[in-house]
């Protein structure tokens, strides 16, 4: 293993893990909710009565987001480097995967893992281990 | 004021990401690429989220209320089954082709990627499918 420390970014990688983490703190504290974007998103496809807007807000929060650090600071661009046909079938996976496993890298990851549940524990494994293996195939295999 | 806390945690979690590098498909399999040139930054971000996250669900565990007045709603379930670990395994399969997990790929679609927006649709007609299979199992909750 070799590590990449031109792209080494330990203390933004923190401090925007701090502000993820107060995310999910004041969303807990204040709205009595776990901040897992997969279930805000995907219990938009199933609607109850006056359980739509908190998610929608949420959502729009994220999506603003951009907008909102722009102000502030040079918003960096992402590189993407998967083709349409990988991100279709990325996306569609993400959003079975998710709806199967109840969660994902935010209510799995992050919320599951702060209040040491086994089951988030056992999912996060999973994925991160999934998506290790993957990359490799990949990378160091297919694409080789 | 519910709906404004929650567009609020949704706006800080959004610039967590975008600071901490996540919101970038790039770095995130660099982080899932241990055999190549292997960026740890991304267990920084997870650490970090954590350790205020440890704080706050401790303060929460045992309220039955939030401070807003409105329950409670933790998970219960305690089962580890074959649906959270095949449903966990799929979804690191779809981290690991593109690089984008949920939130990073929403976050993505409001710096306007047509990239990222054909993720969500794709993230959401796979949700979409899941609430077809699961209604006509007939086991919906």
């Amino acid at each position: 293993m070799t590590i990449a420390w031109s792209t080494f970014t330990p203390w933004s990688a923190l401090a925007g893990g701090v502000l993820i983490g107060i995310a999910a703190g004041m969303f807990v504290l204040f709205n009595g909710r776990i901040a897992g974007i997969s279930g805000i998103l995907g219990g938009l496809l199933k609607p109850a009565k006056g359980d739509a807007a908190w998610r929608i807000a949420f959502i729009g929060g994220l999506l603003i987001a951009p907008l909102v650090y722009a102000l502030m600071a040079t918003l960096p661009m992402p590189q993407i480097d998967a083709g349409y046909g990988a991100l279709i079938l990325a996306g569609l996976l993400v959003g079975i995967g998710t709806s199967y496993g109840s969660g994902c890298t935010s209510g799995h990851g992050v919320c599951g893992l702060s209040r040491l549940s086994p089951r988030s524990l056992v999912a996060t494994a999973m994925f991160m281990a999934a998506g290790f293996v993957t990359v490799f195939v990949i990378r160091h295999l297919i694409n080789a | 004021m519910q709906v404004f806390a929650s567009l609020l945690a949704g706006l800080v979690f959004g610039l967590g990401l975008i600071v901490s590098g996540m919101a970038n498909p790039a770095k995130v399999l660099g982080f899932l690429d241990l055999a190549g040139a292997w960026d740890p930054s991304l267990a920084f971000v997870m650490g970090g989220a954590i350790a205020v996250g440890a704080i706050a669900f401790f303060i929460a565990r045992n309220r039955l209320v939030s401070l807003l007045g409105t329950p409670m709603q933790l998970p219960t379930s305690r089962a580890i089954d074959r649906r959270l670990v095949g449903g966990s395994l799929l979804f690191g399969i779809g981290w690991g082709i593109a690089g984008f997990c949920p939130g990073p790929g929403l976050v993505a679609l409001g710096m306007g990627e047509v990239k990222a927006l054909v993720f969500v649709v794709a993230m959401l007609a796979g949700m979409g499918l899941w609430v077809l299979f699961e209604a006509r199992a007939g086991v919906s909750k």
